[in-house]
């Protein structure tokens, strides 16, 4: 195939301020339809919109976040469009002047995707059609949003996937919006266009409209993909349009429902004043930022001595990450407290979402303490995983299941006795051993093992056992 | 010459009671409002209510607010919380407001009562009230005549006797016009000193709320109570100064501006009045000082394209979805939309709807809008400027007096040319208030206009005012009979 697929993203994301954008009405997702309006949100007569503040401070967050500039006078326009979910027939919207501008998200390659613009503005509400009836819940209307626009840097599927990954991440690091792309928090619109390789110009692009899964959003790039070089290599012409993706077809189709081009007229709203971001209030907003995933990535990594791909788990969960934080605070060999995290913490949370909540009740704290007793050898780690499966049941520190006599562990004399029992007992399994089958050792420690109830020291217990088999 | 304080004097001493006051009004209103039709919905029974408990507390001794107990009426285009609010169209017919106005809520907490709400043209689009689907309001100085536009209702509501004072909305001198035709004050506040939260917008960035009064005392007590910060409407600022402990100042000294341009083509007896007035001042040992502002003759078209535009993105909301008249039959919502639309608005709506839409659309933004935006700073500046060598400027309110009934639809360009002298203090948000200072050879009264500089209320008021007590209030509407 010698073409090539460009692309370029709308997000929306949901911010996750506690009150609508231009209202006191509640932003929380769910609740029976129309409950979460007032005179306002719903666009009634002579009503007016004010400006929530927190909305300008997330946007502003978010824009410093994917390293963008943030405009210190920016203002508010209206969108005019007709249509039942928008109760004013017009979006405040920003149209020419977007409170952040000129950024970038890095990828894994190193290469940027340069982010044109992120701008605030006021999410609709929605149509819901059942048995032939069309009704309307405003709920979500006035939820604000801020929509991040790329320049059309993709050139396949996987960036654009890894790049929403990162977005998410990012917004979910500094605290704006949920992200969770069931409940429509996360929605994409993406440009596609294809070009032969080697070409510089950009072919007629099409839109797909409004997709909330990272799995539809591949599917439908991949479908338009073929689409395009399709009608290209059988000499047709790509109209420029907005499509719809249907995921039962997994298909895109034209949504021919407006006959003719979009004219929004936008103007300036004349009911909001400017806003206005001074710089010390953007050092303020940037002093707040926490740490972002790839500087978290970059101290794993270089400053622990995590594997990437272990790192990359711990700090695809915002809250996972932070209790590995904690509880390898005091610990030199951070990777042991990384393994014990992904084995015995991931397989109790076996769902992404179990993982995002990363519901442990045992405090990070106490997790520590039982690696920092591994780590300077006062327990092996099969007496670590033990007790670590207790005490993530029941949240109680390693205390409660190690005694100091346990700690004690088994004195080099008795343990030397066992080892030849062990040796004596499975004659089977040292001649096995001795034919070649390493397996069969593991058959010998473990017999130590549990006759020691796993107090032994394995790697001890190996050396006397391997020492006693080559004497005899 | 308070008409408001005289009355709250006869209610302090109990020579009448506030329900027998009210009772007053609305058999005047009884007796009056078929022919004038200045109300289009009375509310007696909440009026009453109101005198009730404010009788109350006089029989309890309480002190009276600067409004309370007096009757007035507020234009239909103010939100009044269950009672049907309809901006005189078909659109918002049946329309009953789910909360109320900020002005409204001020003027209820000080016991205001409300007779009712006023005629008006269509979405405030008009300037003789003609518009209106309840019918063209008449001026009680003579009935032959209209009372004005578009606040002719709260006007004709004053001047006939069937109100102390109205409330109405200035969006291009739809306060002053009609207090101008009917021998009445007419204020129209800086912009943003009045909270515009409950008002139904025409165009958001020009719209006023204001009182219509028989005197200048009355505007200011009125202004000095409404006037306040609203966190309900970002552009809202409140005012700088009370204006009511202003009055009486002195004006020997102040410097009146006169722009030439104003007095272009104005009609024989209007200018005769202004004469007249400018002479008084001058006795008074106002300075006069002409000034020339070229920039005037863009006024009209830079008011139409944003007014207009405004208006195209303000009235989209009214779909027959939510609220108001929505069509009998239709095969799809957009049809729906459609027939509503067609049906609801009037022909003056529909015509300033297209032209707004036009002036944004894509093609023609730059042309019309933006150039219009900018043409509009041009104009602030040019009166930044002036008022670095004057106090305030004397205009004409309206270059006529009152039309005649029907004359006012015959050439709608003509009439909108009418507005040149009030619109400027509305793109440039200034205050301005219009005072009766002379009548024509029909008795029909002239108003006088008098622009401050921005949060400068207090100056018009003051000129204003001292203009009054000069000329012995000969030019205002008669007084009450009580």
């Amino acid at each position: 195939m010698n073409y090539e697929l460009v692309a370029g993203l709308e997000t929306h994301v949901e911010l996750s301020t506690k009150t609508k954008i231009f209202c006191q009405c509640t932003t929380e997702f769910g609740g029976d339809p129309n409950t979460h309006c007032c005179p306002i949100c719903l666009g009634m007569p002579g009503t007016l919109p004010k400006l929530n503040k927190k909305v300008v401070e997330y946007a502003v967050k978010a824009g410093l976040a994917t390293n963008c500039k943030i405009r210190n006078v920016s203002k508010m326009d209206r969108k005019n469009y007709t249509y039942p979910d928008l109760p004013k027939a017009y979006q405040i919207s920003q149209f020419d002047q977007p409170i952040c501008y000129d950024g970038y998200i890095k990828l894994s390659s190193g290469k940027n995707i340069r982010i044109n613009r992120i701008h605030i503005e006021e999410d609709a509400g929605k149509l819901i059609h059942e048995r032939g009836d069309t009704y309307i819940d405003y709920n979500r209307g006035g939820v604000p949003l801020v929509e991040i626009v790329t320049e059309p840097d993709f050139r396949s599927v996987d960036e654009v996937l890894e790049y929403l990954e990162k977005l998410r991440l990012i917004m979910k690091y500094i605290g704006v919006s949920d992200v969770k792309m069931q409940e429509g928090s996360l929605r994409c619109d993406v440009n596609i266009s294809v070009r032969k390789k080697g070409e510089d110009r950009l072919g007629t692009r099409t839109e797909i409209k409004n997709m909330n899964s990272l799995n539809f959003i591949a599917k439908a790039m991949e479908y338009e993909f073929e689409r395009h070089v399709d009608i290209l290599e059988s000499g047709g012409v790509i109209e420029q349009e907005t499509r719809r993706y249907d995921s039962d077809l997994n298909i895109t189709e034209s949504m021919r429902d407006k006959e003719d081009v979009d004219d929004y007229r936008y103007f300036r709203d004349p009911d909001l004043v400017n806003i206005i971001v001074t710089e010390e209030e953007i050092s303020k907003l940037r002093g707040e930022l926490p740490q972002l995933p790839d500087e978290k990535m970059d101290i794993f990594i270089n400053e622990y001595g995590l594997p990437r791909e272990d790192a990359e788990l711990l700090i695809k969960y915002k809250k996972i990450a932070e209790y590995f934080e904690e509880a390898s605070r005091d610990i030199k060999n951070k990777k042991l407290v990384s393994n014990y995290i992904l084995s015995q913490v991931f397989r109790r949370m076996p769902t992404d979402s179990g993982k995002e909540e990363c519901a442990v009740s045992l405090p990070p704290k106490y997790f520590g303490d039982l690696i920092s007793l591994l780590e300077n050898k006062k327990i092996n780690s099969s007496m670590a995983s033990q007790a670590l499966e207790k005490m993530l049941d029941t949240g109680k520190p390693v205390s409660e299941f190690i005694s100091q006599k346990d700690m004690e562990g088994i004195d080099e004399g008795t343990l030397r006795e066992i080892c030849q029992r062990a040796v004596a007992e499975n004659k089977e399994a040292v001649e096995s051993y001795l034919g070649g089958k390493e397996k069969a050792f593991g058959a010998i420690i473990g017999y130590i093992m549990k006759v020691t109830k796993g107090k032994a020291d394995p790697q001890k217990a190996g050396d006397i056992v391997k020492e006693i088999i080559k004497s005899s | 010459m308070s008409k408001l304080r005289d009355l709250q004097r006869l209610l302090e001493t109990k020579e009448i009671s506030c329900v027998e006051l009210t009772e007053k009004y609305l058999d005047n209103i009884e007796r009056q409002n078929k022919t004038i039709n200045a109300y289009v919905r009375v509310t007696a029974e909440e009026a009453l209510e109101t005198a009730k408990k404010v009788d109350e507390r006089i029989a309890a001794g309480e002190k009276l607010m600067p409004l309370e107990g007096i009757p007035m009426s507020l234009k239909d285009n103010i939100s009044t919380k269950g009672i049907e609010t309809t901006c005189c169209s078909k659109m918002l017919q049946g329309y009953y407001p789910i909360y109320d106005a900020t002005v409204w809520q001020t003027l209820k907490k000080q016991n205001a009562v409300l007779l009712g709400k006023t005629n008006m043209d269509e979405f405030a689009m008009g300037s003789s009230c003609e518009t209106s689907i309840y019918g063209v309001t008449l001026n009680p100085n003579n009935t032959d005549h209209v009372a004005g536009g578009s606040s002719g209702g709260a006007a004709a509501s004053v001047a006939g006797n069937m109100a102390v004072f109205g409330i109405g909305s200035d969006t291009g001198g739809s306060i002053r016009q009609p207090a101008s035709f009917c021998g009445l004050v007419g204020l129209k506040p800086t912009y943003g000193t009045v909270s515009r939260y409950g008002l139904i917008a025409y165009a958001s960035s020009l719209d006023q709320i204001g009182p219509i009064t028989g005197s200048v005392e009355d505007a200011a007590i009125i202004y000095d109570c409404l006037s306040a910060y609203d966190p309900k409407d970002s552009t809202s600022v409140g005012s700088k100064t009370t204006t009511h402990d202003k009055l009486k100042d002195s004006i020997k000294g102040m410097k009146i501006g006169i722009i030439d341009e104003f007095f272009d083509g104005i009609n024989k007896d209007v200018k005769t009045s202004l004469e007249e007035a400018i002479r008084v001042y001058e006795d008074a040992g106002v300075q006069m000082v002409h000034l020339k502002m070229p920039g005037l003759n863009a006024v009209l078209p830079v008011y139409f394209i944003i007014a207009c535009a405004e208006a195209s993105s303000n009235l989209g909301r009214y779909d027959g979805i939510r609220y108001g008249h929505k069509t009998d039959t239709y095969k799809d919502i957009d049809e729906m939309i459609r027939k509503t639309r067609n049906e609801g608005f009037g022909k003056e709506v529909q015509r300033r709807i297209l032209l707004g839409t036009y002036a944004l659309s894509s093609g023609q933004y730059d042309a019309y809008y933006k150039k219009a935006q900018n043409l509009r700073y041009s104009i602030i500046r040019d009166f930044k400027k002036i008022f670095e060598s004057c106090d305030i400027i004397l205009t004409p309110s309206v270059p006529v007096t009152a039309y005649k009934k029907g004359e006012a639809l015959i050439d709608p360009i003509e009439i909108y040319m009418m507005d040149i002298c009030t619109i400027p203090a509305n793109i440039a948000g200034l205050p301005a208030v219009s005072v009766p200072c002379g009548f024509d050879k029909n008795k029909l009264p002239v108003g006088m206009q008098l622009i401050g500089n921005n949060f400068e209320d207090y100056k018009v008021l003051n000129a204003a005012y001292q203009f009054e007590k000069l000329t012995k209030g000969s030019y205002l509407s008669p007084e009450v009979e009580i």
